[in-house]
């Protein structure tokens, strides 16, 4: 083998690139038994929408709720024969949600998602 | 026919995906088995195929040079083009490798009536390769996020760069237009030219429509049909962890991502797409050219037994005493 030092050299740095969660994971003794777990503190018994679908799409429904309500002017939907109100703050967060840090951080820094919806929108803080 | 062969072996992969994991059921055969097979297959392949490159000699120093050799003092060297020193074959391979600047380099020659033949630049090959191996390695570097809570404030800053817009929600990434772009145009450039399509094969076209499915589903994914993100995380953490489980309802559009994904890295060591080792290995580009200062020895040269005139005199020393021979060492 010719130039073997630089070749090995060079291999090792992409097989450790390549393999770098591993032994990164394992490195720092993240477990992958962890697994976000996003507490819901109100029993309603029912979301604006099916569990199932807020899982995967509730960024969907923020985005048509915010086009609804910025761009056609409405503000009520109806849901399970509930009148509620369109809106971040207001529905999402004030209803329900208020724990934004044990709810929807723990999913999000998990994802490593982090929306920016909080820089124009309050969140719920706690009071003393 | 290439483009035939290559079209249908992709489309045979998603049929068989469809099949396997929503006709049979085969989850942990599509979500487990075959990507570490894959993973496996990638590594030891790559590294195969990089020894036995290693292994092979190179005779001549043959640098490839597009400027003036360092020479006379007086006379100006160009670094870049025709590197003397290995910072300068380090400085070179840098362009190479991360601006593509041979490909900058490009021309056509072209009949036009008259008849005259026109030579010209050609950058659009330069652009679209440059637009693709970018955003596809961008592209390639967010994924870590699915198997590492390490959070790297490199990516942070590309994403919401990449998200700059700030269009829709899950916000759409510049990256993934530039990379279905330029996919595109890639394939379209082997078919509209008629002297390409004639040297184009079924490995040409085949890691085209490969990663064209790729990324389509992952864009697929990220922004029309919803899966549970949380879940396939939880799987790829487990992948990496060595302790998988298989979450329960994935939808079919992440198997097809991930085994058009396995596919890629476990063909990557047969086929061309080991160009990404092989631009390292190029003796035409990682040599010094510096012939006329040090001398490059052929490693193929065979042994040649040498026997000087001194170790002649010494065999010979008494016979040619005797005859009366002037001899260098009396002893
Ligand atoms: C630049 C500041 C800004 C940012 C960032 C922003 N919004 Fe808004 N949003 C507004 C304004 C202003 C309104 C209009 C409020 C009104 O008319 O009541 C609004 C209205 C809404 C509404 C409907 C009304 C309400 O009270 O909630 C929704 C839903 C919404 N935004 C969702 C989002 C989401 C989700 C994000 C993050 C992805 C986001 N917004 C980011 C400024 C912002
Ligand atoms: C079950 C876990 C989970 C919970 C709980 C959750 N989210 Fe999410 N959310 C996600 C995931 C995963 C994504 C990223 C999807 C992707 O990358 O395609 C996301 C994305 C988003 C986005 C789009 C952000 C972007 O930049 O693409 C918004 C907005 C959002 N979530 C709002 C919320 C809000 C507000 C809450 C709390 C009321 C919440 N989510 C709770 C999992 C969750
Ligand atoms: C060669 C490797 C891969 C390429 C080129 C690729 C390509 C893409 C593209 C273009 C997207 C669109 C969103 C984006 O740009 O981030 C995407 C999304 C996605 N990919 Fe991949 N992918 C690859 C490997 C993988 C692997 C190994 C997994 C398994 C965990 C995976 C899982 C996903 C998921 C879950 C999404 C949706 C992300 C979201 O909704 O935000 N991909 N992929």
């Amino acid at each position: 083998m010719y130039n073997s030092g630089k070749i090995i050299i060079g291999l090792l740095v992409f097989v450790l690139a390549a393999t770098f969660p591993i032994w990164y994971n394992a490195a720092t003794g993240q477990s992958d038994e962890y697994k976000p777990d996003p507490k819901i503190v109100v029993d309603t018994g029912y979301c604006v929408a099916e569990t199932n679908y807020m899982r995967k799409a509730h960024m969907d429904l923020l985005n048509d709720w915010r086009d609804r309500v910025v761009r056609d002017g409405e503000r009520f939907v109806n849901v399970q024969g509930e009148v509620m109100e369109m809106s971040l703050t207001n529905t999402c967060m004030m209803k329900c949600h208020w724990n934004k840090e044990d709810f929807c951080d723990e999913c999000h820094n998990y994802a490593e998602v982090s929306p920016y919806c909080w820089d124009c929108h309050l969140e719920p803080k706690e009071v003393e | 026919m290439g483009i035939f062969y290559g079209f249908v072996a992709v489309v045979a992969l998603v049929l068989l995906v469809i099949f396997g994991v929503g006709a049979l059921g085969l989850d942990t055969l599509f979500a487990v088995v075959i990507p570490y097979a894959a993973i496996a297959l990638f590594l030891i392949g790559f590294a195969y195929r990089v020894f036995k490159w290693a292994k092979s000699p190179v005779p001549y120093k043959i640098t490839t040079t597009c400027g003036q050799q360092k020479s006379l003092p007086w006379i100006k060297n160009n670094k870049l083009d025709c590197p003397h020193s290995t910072w300068a074959v380090i400085g070179r391979m840098a362009l190479e490798v991360l601006f593509f600047r041979s490909l900058f380099r490009n021309t056509k020659s072209e009949l036009k009536s008259g008849p005259k033949l026109v030579h010209g630049d050609e950058k659009y090959l330069w652009l679209g390769a440059l637009a693709f191996h970018w955003s596809f390695l961008i592209v390639f570097a967010r994924h870590y996020r699915f198997f590492t809570n390490w959070e790297c404030s490199v990516m942070t800053l590309v994403n919401n760069l990449d998200s700059f817009f700030q269009i829709g929600l899950p916000m759409l990434y510049m990256t993934d237009l530039i990379l279905v772009g330029a996919v595109t145009f890639l394939f379209l450039r082997r078919v509209l030219s008629p002297q390409l399509r004639y040297i184009s094969l079924a490995a040409d076209y085949f890691p085209l429509f490969l990663i064209f499915g790729i990324a389509a589903s992952g864009i697929l994914m990220r922004y029309f049909m919803r899966v549970d993100i949380v879940e396939i995380k939880n799987l790829a953490m487990g992948l990496v962890g060595f302790n998988p489980a298989v979450p329960e309802g994935l939808g079919i559009i992440f198997y097809i991502h991930l085994f058009l994904v396995s596919v890629l890295f476990a063909y990557f060591p047969f086929s061309k797409l080991m160009h990404m080792p092989g631009v390292f290995m190029s003796p035409t580009r990682n040599m010094a050219n510096d012939n006329r200062a040090r001398r490059h020895i052929n490693p193929q040269n065979p042994e040649v037994k040498i026997h000087t005139y001194e170790e002649y005199e010494d065999e010979f020393r008494d016979v040619m005493k005797a005859s009366g021979l002037p001899l260098d060492k009396e002893e």
